[in-house]
């Protein structure tokens, strides 16, 4: 039998939402798309998250991989999702890293499942380090213009 | 110019601890180098031949007297008595030591700087043209847009991680003093029919090893739209910017690859979505940015005349000065590249001067060119001849813009552990050369560029000379390129064929500049005898 897809659900180590945990089989974009009615999706950095879309109201976790920390597309399809409306569970996996985590907090993740365990300390710090921020994006956080105007 | 606010203060404030704390990670081995490396290029460290980099941010190369000075005591207290003024109108340093740079960010930010993304995969200092707010052809000044992009930009989430770098340059005038159409985006603030501004888009130029001058995506994108365009602009590129290959994975590939229309098909759509998303600042906000840019108080009833009786002082001011907006003044350029120095260096002694000289003589501003020297933008004309003459105490008054002397040059193989051939040695012996033969001051304009490898940080295809530097089996080899233009006649210089040893090439430039000399017409440069007669007499001259 193939590996199952995605991670365990006790790998995930933060988790910024009060549901339960999702522990049913992910699949692929591509057999999603197709025919599935799982309700827990893996999008690979080629993926396009779009293709997620007319299908959010079925979807409760979505896993979002980063095999490197340096290919950044995770963090568009994470921003993409959340701006439809997703308000199910958007989890970060594999190379997800302590000086990461801030910006992928700020693109809509919510759950992170880092490939090493991080420390719990620094992580806590990563997220309280910046006071403020300077853009909009899915994370509820008025940008400065906004403290500045009002 | 601009101020920072508690908010600007504490962003900054607040990088500093972080670097801190990922330095302190790194020197305690806790974060891996490999981890580490992109967190210290996206504060502007880089890992050189002999020592580490640091690059500081100019944000559109505007600084004040009080920055200028601080930027002399880093070099001072960190670095080896000199700075470097880079072709991204930053500065860097040489000889930092790991443990000392969050002590210098330290030190940046309380003058209001940083070295936030001048490094990495991330969107860079925002470049603009240096006589923004002075220049008499300019629409308005472009640089409150460059500011409310450089705050757009700055610890963006979800743009941090790009294929490849990024670069945006904003300017407000037909004239080109930016290389506006060589970035990954360019915009032209623009006037349209109804006289409304709005910004003209240019997506995809760069030069690198893929030469591309950027088309013109969208002729006019409102002000009140100008960070949800760059952000869907941003967007298409992240997702679908290629990262299998380092060498394709810059923007200007994906628009020649999809097709400009294809992208901009794409950026369309994008931007649709994105404007229900409600990313764009009030246009309060740039009213806010602006009141830091209004004109300085110019005096009226100056003179417009300076005393030329002094023929070098006559020689500096006509070919060191620029047209000023406001009548009595000019914006005044120093020189950072003295015969046989080394382009774009300043000393501990020069930067405090600059700095005093832009505090008595400009309204308490100057700016850092792309081409590696110092405007002092508002100088009153009567009192030019006072500041021209502590300029050349200093060897600050080399009378040389835009002459073929006034070389824009990588740090090469001197300092770059990318580079693949030395920059600085060409530079000194060819300006050199023509302060021995006499020639520069016939040959007028002529803009020459040199880069050490192909990553052309030294502008090399925009030169209207151009050298790049190769690696010819284990021996240094320099190529000739000629007819590159980085102003509003951009374009890309052509490779005349073999290379040259270094002192070959240094003969090879000659003789390409005494083609010009035998075939130029009445008024040509050397850029517009070229484009008339095209590359064989030089051909002939060089290999013949």
């Amino acid at each position: 039998m193939a590996k199952e897809l995605g991670v365990s659900p006790d790998a995930v180590q933060f988790r910024f939402r009060d549901d339960e945990m999702v522990d049913h089989g992910m699949v692929t974009v591509d057999s999603f798309v197709e025919q599935s009615n799982a309700s827990a999706v893996r999008i690979e950095p080629g993926d396009d998250a779009r293709e997620l879309l007319p299908f959010l109201d079925r979807l409760a976790l979505v896993e979002v991989n980063f095999p490197v920390f340096g290919d950044g597309r995770g963090y568009s399809a994470a921003r993409i999702l959340r701006e439809a409306g997703y308000t199910g569970e958007l989890r970060a996996v594999g190379e997800v890293l302590v000086d990461q985590i801030a910006y992928m907090r700020r693109c809509g993740f919510d759950a992170f499942a880092p490939d090493s365990k991080l420390n719990e300390a620094d992580v806590e710090a990563a997220f309280a380090r910046f006071p403020e921020v300077y853009q909009k994006t899915v994370d509820g956080a008025a940008p400065i213009w906004k403290l500045r105007h009002g | 110019m601009y101020k920072y606010d508690q908010y600007d203060q504490a962003m900054v404030d607040a990088r500093v601890e972080e670097f801190r704390d990922q330095t302190r990670r790194r020197l305690d081995g806790s974060l891996a180098e490999e981890h580490f490396r992109p967190l210290r290029l996206m504060n502007g460290l880089y890992l050189q031949l002999h020592a580490y980099m640091l690059r500081v941010a100019v944000p559109y190369g505007t600084l004040n007297s009080d920055q200028m000075h601080a930027l002399a005591d880093i070099a001072e207290k960190y670095d080896r008595g000199y700075g470097h003024f880079t072709t991204r109108q930053n500065i860097q340093y040489n000889w930092i030591k790991l443990e000392d740079a969050p002590d210098i960010l330290a030190d940046l930010a309380k003058v209001e700087m940083h070295a936030i993304q001048t490094s990495g995969n991330c969107i860079r200092n925002i470049s603009s043209d240096h006589f923004a707010g002075a220049a008499a052809d300019e629409l308005v000044d472009p640089r409150p847009y460059a500011e409310i992009l450089r705050q757009w930009s700055s610890f963006h989430p979800e743009f941090s991680y790009l294929p490849r770098k990024f670069k945006i340059c904003v300017i407000a005038s037909d004239t080109d003093r930016a290389a506006m159409r060589l970035h990954d985006i360019g915009i032209q603030i623009v006037k349209n029919d109804a006289g409304e501004l709005g910004a003209a888009f240019y997506v995809g130029g760069g030069m690198g090893r893929t030469p591309i001058i950027a088309p013109c995506i969208n002729e006019f994108v409102p002000l009140d739209q100008l960070v949800t365009y760059s952000e869907a602009c941003l967007r298409v590129y992240n997702r679908y910017g290629r990262r299998d290959n380092k060498y394709k994975a810059r923007i200007k590939i994906l628009v020649h690859e999809l097709g400009k229309e294809e992208y901009t098909r794409q950026v369309e759509e994008e931007f649709a979505h994105m404007l229900e998303q409600g990313v764009e600042p009030p246009l309060a906000e740039l009213e806010r940015i602006k009141t830091y840019f209004q004109d300085p108080d110019f005096k009226t009833g100056l003179t417009d005349r300076a005393d030329r009786s002094d023929p070098d002082f006559a020689l500096w001011i006509d070919r060191n000065c620029h047209k000023h907006k406001a009548p009595g003044y000019v914006s005044a350029t120093i020189s950072l590249k003295p015969v046989g120095g080394i382009p774009g260096d300043a000393s501990v002694e020069q930067m405090h001067l600059m700095a005093n000289l832009a505090k008595e003589y400009s309204f308490d501003e100057c700016r850092v060119t792309h081409a590696q020297n110092i405007v002092l933008p508002h100088v009153e004309i009567g009192r030019l001849h006072e500041l021209w003459t502590k300029l050349e105490e200093a060897g600050l008054g080399t009378p040389n813009l835009d002459r073929i002397d006034d070389i824009i040059a990588c740090p090469g193989l001197d300092y770059c552990s990318l580079a693949n051939a030395r920059s600085i040695p060409v530079a000194q012996k060819i300006s050199e050369r023509f302060a021995a033969n006499g020639k520069a001051d016939e040959l007028g304009q002529l803009k020459l560029k040199i880069s050490g490898c192909i990553n052309a940080c030294g502008h090399h295809h925009a030169g209207h000379i151009g050298i790049l530097g190769v690696d010819r089996k284990g021996v240094e080899n320099y190529q000739l390129l000629l007819g590159g233009s980085e102003a509003e006649d951009t374009s890309l210089g052509k490779i005349t064929g073999p290379g040259f040893s270094e002192d070959g090439i240094v003969d090879a430039v000659e003789k390409a500049a005494d083609v010009y000399l035998a075939h130029r017409e009445d008024g040509e440069r050397f850029l517009d005898t070229y484009r008339r007669i095209g590359m064989d007499p030089f051909k002939e001259a060089l290999y013949g």
